[in-house]
């Protein structure tokens, strides 16, 4: 947002009174602190509005691919660290199928995109997008994989570097909002053009160094388009560090706009691209299309991404309250725990490995996993006792008995004094508790 | 167009550290380590000094008992016997220095006396000649006795002694003045705690180039982001120009290890051996990216894989 004296260098100046403020400064001064919007003056010239929107505009584009529900949206950070507020917008991670391995390769490609969605702490994460690649395939074949990844749902990549190959696969897969891949100083005005003609996104890149990047950005505004993802050299792990950096830095330090969208970059099998993706995850990547993601990796990949792009003030927490698991009924076992993700869902699947149905009260710690709260006194007996009565546990099961975790053995006595329910301290490790329960049942 | 790299310049500086003693400053280790040394944010050798490569250290632990069994399968029988498993670190596995804990004095455990860690600790000292850190169990009082001898056994090889913490660290700081060693400085994943624990130690009287810090490592899945950002904010906190966050970082990457999600058989994510790598790898390169001076690592093939990364981010290949 731009400073209200920067704004009211654009206004009018004739203090005229029609926006309600008595003069055009103290317009300046909310429209700067956004409590009322530029539309409250009449007076204000077209010139001064489009400047005012420019600079009004977040330092990085915010930029959609596919559509539907997994629609990905990339761009739009504000932070260089996100300790200082929060990284929002994941970086989509994409298969590549690519049509020299021919079309019944891609298909499973395609397939293998869509099945790599995972629950991990109550939330799914997921390959993001399927990049279909033309290199020495058939024309045939890759627009029949494209049809074929149009009939599902995730969002496509097209990666294509022959405009008149690439405007037929986008009218194959119109409805899904496409990223076009890509114009370089070969093909720049066929690809802008389409891109511009389809109102897709597109990829400028094949660059040397970010000087030609910056040139094929410029030109991609002059040819009218906003929709814009930029690919940095990435030669070796220095490279990609060093450009994503500056990048970044430029768009939100800098606001130097060329440089103001989202990243991308196109890594190939090697456990170097392996560790480059990862490097991505961490500085700044918003894309990174992958030409192999075994599950062995993209597991841990994706859990780095959902850790990275964590808000770091709000810990991802579930709802306190007794939950089910299993169907348990008034003889079944009570066991308590924190309601920070982590923690409820690893002793959960834990409970479920025992196959014994259980009663989980989920005590409301902000969020903490158990020693952090039992340090920081946000899970004491006299927050668990509550819970217990908040939550009528007494109604729900007769035994008269509360599992606590190993880790608090020391508020036993206090919880029974509380409750007047038997305290059995539990395992450490959630982990011990299957063969624990096995012996309760 | 006109597009100028925007570069940051900082006032401060890691200070470097020297870990082991060769002949030349009376020990026997082969090298005299540094950690630490640059004016910039980690591998932005566009606008810094690279300074040393962080080291990476390799973890051995004195009981199976803290050794998931999967690794034990996987990383080979010698991994019973410590000084074997500190030789292949050094010889097989291409590990800079060696971090030995002495986790079986935990008198809740095993229980073993002060005397036979001694042994054990010199025995490591005579089969390798990489240069060591010795932690103890965490109890204060066993490790009060442990390290006063270990400190004494190890005079003049400039071990790192560890961990000192906000509440505990008096006698770890006398064992290691007595010898002329070195202190890791343990703190919570809290930047004022870190600079805390450093304070205190340089009012009990050790010098800086004594001092590494362990801001706690959080593994990949179990709270990475918490350290990550820790790490970050330690490093721009240091070359802001704080002398009290100048030392060099130690992070603890086998924390992976005690991940389930990284240990357990599951088809839907993939093939197990592979994931452990892979997840001790992603922790290890978050540590080093945010700033970590030495990452401590426990699987051979992980250690390759960082490695090579390390050469890719400092300019090679
Ligand atoms: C990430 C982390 C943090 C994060 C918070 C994360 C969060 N949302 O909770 C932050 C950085 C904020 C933090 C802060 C602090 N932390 Co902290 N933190 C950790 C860390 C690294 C991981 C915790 C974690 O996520 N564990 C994973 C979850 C799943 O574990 P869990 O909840 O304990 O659940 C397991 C068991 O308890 C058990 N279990 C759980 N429920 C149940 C239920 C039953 C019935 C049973 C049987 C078992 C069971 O099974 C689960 C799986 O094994 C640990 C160290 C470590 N490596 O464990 C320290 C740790 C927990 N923190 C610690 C401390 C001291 C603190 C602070 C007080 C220090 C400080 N910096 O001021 C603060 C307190 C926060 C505050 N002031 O508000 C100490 C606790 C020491 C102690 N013994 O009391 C630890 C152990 C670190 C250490 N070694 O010193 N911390
Ligand atoms: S309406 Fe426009 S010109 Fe009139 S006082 Fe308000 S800002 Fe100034």
């Amino acid at each position: 947002m731009p400073t209200a004296m920067e704004i009211y260098k654009l206004l009018p100046k004739t203090n005229c009174g029609e926006c309600k403020f008595p003069t055009c400064l103290a317009f300046a001064m909310q429209l700067a602190n956004q409590k009322v919007s530029l539309e409250a003056c009449p007076s204000v010239s077209d010139e001064a509005k489009a400047q005012l929107e420019e600079s009004g505009a977040p330092p990085i584009r915010s930029v959609t691919i596919g559509s539907g529900e997994l629609a990905v949206k990339m761009g739009d950070e504000t932070q260089l660290f996100r300790h200082d507020k929060t990284f929002y917008n994941p970086t989509v991670l994409g298969l590549i199928a690519d049509d020299s391995a021919g079309l019944e390769a891609m298909r499973t490609r395609v397939d293998d995109a869509h099945s790599a969605a995972f629950e991990r702490v109550g939330q799914i994460l997921r390959v993001d997008s399927v990049a279909l690649r033309h290199s020495s395939g058939s024309e045939e074949d890759y627009l029949e994989a494209v049809k074929a990844a149009a009939g599902k749902e995730l969002p496509i990549v097209l990666m294509c570097e022959d405009a008149a190959l690439a405007a037929k696969a986008a009218d194959a897969c119109a409805d899904k909002k496409p990223l076009l891949y890509r114009a370089t100083g070969a093909n720049f005005d066929a690809m802008a053009e389409l891109a511009k003609g389809r109102s897709l996104p597109l990829v400028v890149g094949g660059v040397a160094g970010l000087d030609e990047l910056v040139e094929l950005s410029e030109r991609a505004k002059k040819a009218g388009l906003s929709d814009v993802l930029l690919e940095p050299p990435i030669d070796s792990s220095g490279k990609m560090l060093e450009n994503m950096t500056v990048i970044r830095r430029a768009a939100i330090k800098s606001k130097f706009r060329p440089l103001g969208f989202p990243t991308i970059a196109v890594l190939g099998s090697s456990t170097a691209d392996k560790m480059n993706a990862s490097l991505g995850v961490m500085k700044y990547a918003s894309a990174i299309m992958m030409e192999e993601m075994p599950r062995d990796f993209v597991y841990p990949l994706l859990a780095l991404r959902q850790n990275i792009y964590t808000d770091p003030q709000v810990p991802i927490q579930v709802k306190p309250g007794l939950y089910p698991v299993g169907e348990p009924t008034e003889s079944s076992p009570v066991m308590f725990t924190t309601n920070f993700s982590l923690t409820y869902f690893t002793v959960r699947a834990d409970i479920e490995k025992s196959k014994v149905p259980a009663w989980l009260l989920v005590v409301d710690t902000e969020g903490q996993s158990v020693m952090t709260a039992f340090a920081a006194g946000k899970m004491t007996p006299e927050s668990v006792a509550k819970a217990v009565d908040d939550f009528k546990v007494k109604e729900k099961s007769n035994r008269n008995e509360i599992i606590i975790p190993g880790m608090v053995s020391r508020m036993s006595g206090k919880l029974n004094e509380l409750t007047d329910l038997k305290v059995t301290v539990g395992p450490r490790e959630s982990s011990g508790l299957p063969k624990m329960m096995k012996s309760l049942a | 167009m006109g597009f100028e790299v925007p570069k940051e310049k900082f006032g401060g500086r890691i200070k470097e550290v020297a870990i082991g003693a060769t002949k030349e400053y009376g020990g026997t280790r082969r090298a005299k380590l540094v950690a630490g040394g640059s004016n910039g944010l980690p591998f932005h050798l566009f606008e810094g000094e690279s300074g040393p490569m962080p080291l990476v250290a390799m973890d051995v632990v004195d009981t199976m008992r803290m050794v998931p069994e999967r690794l034990q399968e996987t990383m080979g029988p010698s991994l019973a016997d410590p000084a074997g498993w500190a030789k292949k670190c050094e010889a097989e596995w291409g590990a800079d220095m060696c971090v030995l804990k002495l986790a079986s004095a935990n008198p809740e455990e095993e229980d073993r006396p002060a005397e036979e860690l001694e042994a054990l600790v010199s025995k490591v000292l005579q089969t390798t000649a990489l240069p060591l850190a010795v932690y103890g169990c965490g109890f204060e009082e066993k490790d009060a006795k442990v390290m006063e001898k270990v400190s004494n056994v190890a005079k003049g090889e400039r071990l790192f002694l560890g961990l000192a913490e906000e509440k505990a660290y008096k006698s770890l700081a006398a064992a290691s003045m007595a010898n002329g060693h070195g202190i890791v400085a343990f703190s919570n994943l809290d930047i004022n705690l870190a600079k805390q624990m450093n304070i205190l130690l340089l009012d009990f009287g050790m010098k800086p180039e004594n001092i590494l810090m362990d801001p706690l490592m959080a593994p990949l899945g179990m709270g990475l982001e918490y350290s990550y950002s820790n790490i970050e904010r330690l490093r721009l906190g240091a070359l802001s120009g704080d002398p009290v966050l100048q030392m060099p970082m130690i992070c603890d990457c086998s924390c992976a290890w005690t991940v389930p999600e990284a240990l357990e058989e599951n088809p839907e994510h993939g093939d197990v051996k592979m994931r452990g790598i892979y997840w001790e790898t992603i922790t290890a390169l978050s540590a080093a990216v945010a700033g970590a001076g030495i990452v401590v690592m426990r699987h051979p093939e992980s250690v390759k894989m960082l490695r090579d990364t390390l050469k890719s981010l400092a300019g090679g290949e």
